[in-house]
């Protein structure tokens, strides 16, 4: 299978998802220029981390006009599986494709460290192969990641099973302290209502190696090709 | 003409930025300064000499780029 990795201008975590995809679950994968209008036969898209048109008006505000969005729109409307990493899951909020918007870290500052995420939810493509209330360790490295929705559309997303991640302890509880931005619902990462298109902010292909400091986000990975496998998903590009 | 359109936060939205500014400002010993919120302003050159055309190109690209309407809401003034 065929993991397809969408490069915009300013994108910085491309190669390290092309690496996790190809040289740790040796799967094929391609890179996909923004400008481009096909997905290269894709299976799956991941919209990587980075500073996408240099975070320029909003993060991913720009990004989401770019050429590629439309064909990336279209796959997620025929059911493929789609994971926005960081910056990916910005565009993702942008685009309208998951409800939401960020806001600057209520720390004001950019929060580059380890963080523990709990599953909340299993029927996804990218968390399938994970275990129910699994913990993961994993980085974060943002400035803006604090998510912000309107209370009614908050008790929409608990009420559709739509929170995936959220951050909590190494125990796995929810506490202010274990929330590195201040999110809504302490909500690290989402699905839309098809539960086909995920977007975190944490970093799951820098962490795929246990020399990176943890291989938890393999998990994420491994996920959407038990998927694809097993044929839950066919969408193709 | 010329708008320029200005995006703040919702009220309902927390501006971390803001909060940020006002303790500085606080620390400088601007207590009077109650509260600030940070926004944007835009001056957009517009290829039209009316107004109301003006005003309505300003309110689509701020709809469709400048403002994202999850968090922010903006203003235009045309002259």
């Amino acid at each position: 299978m065929t993991f397809g990795i969408v490069v915009f201008p300013g994108s910085n975590c491309d190669h390290d998802a092309y690496h996790a995809a190809k040289h740790v679950l040796g799967q094929d994968a391609e890179f996909i220029w923004h400008k481009d209008e096909d997905l290269k036969g894709a299976d799956v898209l991941i919209l990587p981390g980075g500073f996408s048109y240099g975070d320029y008006l909003r993060t991913g505000a720009i990004a989401r006009f770019s050429p590629i969005m439309h064909a990336v729109r279209a796959f997620a409307g025929r059911g493929g599986p789609v994971l926005g990493i960081c910056n990916g899951f910005q565009i993702l909020l942008e685009a309208g494709l998951i409800p939401g918007a960020m806001l600057r870290n209520r720390s004001v500052k950019f929060q580059c460290e380890h963080v523990h995420v709990r599953v909340e939810q299993l029927d996804t493509p990218f968390t399938a192969a994970c275990r129910s209330g699994q913990v993961l360790r994993l980085p974060i490295a943002h400035g803006e990641g604090n998510y912000f929705a309107p209370p009614d559309v908050i008790a929409r997303l608990e009420t559709n099973r739509q929170i995936v991640f959220r951050y909590t302890n190494a125990e796995g509880q929810v506490t202010d302290e274990a929330n590195p931005n201040g999110s809504a619902a302490a909500i690290a990462g989402l699905c839309n209502e098809a539960r086909n298109v995920v977007g975190l902010m944490p970093h799951p292909e820098r962490a795929c190696e246990s020399a990176l400091g943890s291989a938890d986000g393999l998990r994420v990975f491994e996920s959407a090709v038990e998927s694809i496998k097993s044929g839950a998903l066919v969408a193709r590009a | 003409m010329r708008a320029r359109v200005f995006v703040t936060l919702k009220t309902s939205v927390f501006d971390p930025q803001g909060k940020t500014i006002a303790d500085a400002l606080h620390s400088l010993g601007y207590g009077g300064v109650e509260d600030v919120r940070q926004g944007k302003y835009f001056e957009l050159d517009l290829a039209t000499s009316e107004a109301a055309q003006a005003r309505a190109m300003a309110s689509e690209v701020a709809d469709k780029l400048l403002a994202n309407p999850v968090i922010e809401s903006y203003r235009i003034e045309v002259d």
